[in-house]
């Protein structure tokens, strides 16, 4: 037996130390692992809600499964995205990609 | 015993998460990654979902940080804080750490007292069963979706003849 929120915390450690590195990093490769970190996160939490839960169902580690899929997915296109604003830009750094911000 | 194992791999994970968003060195800071993503699946494994924490070690660490680092050999990050931080440092760790703060405060109201038992037994076979029967129609969406980033991977990726 051991208290759900150690888990909990633990996940929530990471969610905000994924936060701080999207908002404090400037190249997009270092954004994209600080967003895997964040979705890591909200994964330990969905497993541990199905085991304190004794979901017969499995509901959140289906859940996990999906989000882990999803997230396989995402770095791939975002990767595609970064190589080709370097191909461009010959940069990587989000500050200098602002053509499109307002 | 679960608890000490749990202890250990969630302190390492909370350093290794730590030193990837503050690390000078990209490469470094793709390892670090690779330890965060390696603790989350021991506490997968740790809290009876042997499934999900395979499919991690398979497609995080032997994918995604595969890719990742593929990405930084790629686009030449210039090595050092300044060329990797932005000047809004101090804010974002003021909002990470509200973040933190406010869904500390949530969650400890909300889950105290509520225990994970162990004993219990979660088995892939019955995961796999409500996949393919409940879960059937999400599932081909994704692998329809994962068809889609494919094909957009590729596309975005081509060098224009």
């Amino acid at each position: 037996m051991m208290p759900v929120t150690w888990v909990l915390l633990l996940s929530a450690f990471l969610f905000s130390v994924g936060v701080y590195g999207v908002l404090a990093r400037r190249n997009a490769v270092l954004i994209l692992m600080s967003i895997e970190v964040m979705l890591t996160a909200v994964n330990i939490n969905l497993v541990a809600f199905n085991a304190m839960l004794k979901d017969v169902e499995m509901m959140g580690q289906i859940f996990a499964l999906f989000i882990i899929t999803i997230a396989a997915a995402e770095i791939g296109v975002g990767l595609a995205i970064v190589i080709l604003i370097y191909r461009n830009r010959t940069t990587v750094t989000v500050d200098e990609v602002s053509l499109m911000k307002w | 015993m679960h608890q000490y194992v749990f202890v250990v791999i969630g302190v390492l994970m909370a350093i290794a998460a730590v030193r990837l968003v503050t690390t000078k060195n990209v490469v470094h800071g793709a390892l670090y990654l690779l330890m965060v993503l390696a603790g989350a699946a021991a506490i997968f494994i740790l809290l009876l979902a042997e499934f999900v924490g395979w499919v991690q070690v398979l497609l995080y660490i032997g994918a995604v940080v595969v890719l990742l680092l593929f990405g930084l050999m790629l686009t030449r990050a210039p090595i050092g804080r300044t060329a990797l931080d932005n000047q809004s440092r101090a804010l974002a760790a003021l909002v990470a750490g509200a973040i933190f703060a406010m869904t500390s405060m949530v969650l400890v109201r909300a889950f105290d007292g509520q225990m994970i038992d162990f004993s219990q037994t979660l088995t892939v076979r019955t995961l796999g069963g409500v996949l393919f029967t409940k879960y059937v129609l999400p599932f081909e969406v994704v692998s329809v979706l994962l068809l889609a980033a494919l094909v957009g991977a590729v596309v975005l990726a081509k060098r224009d003849e």
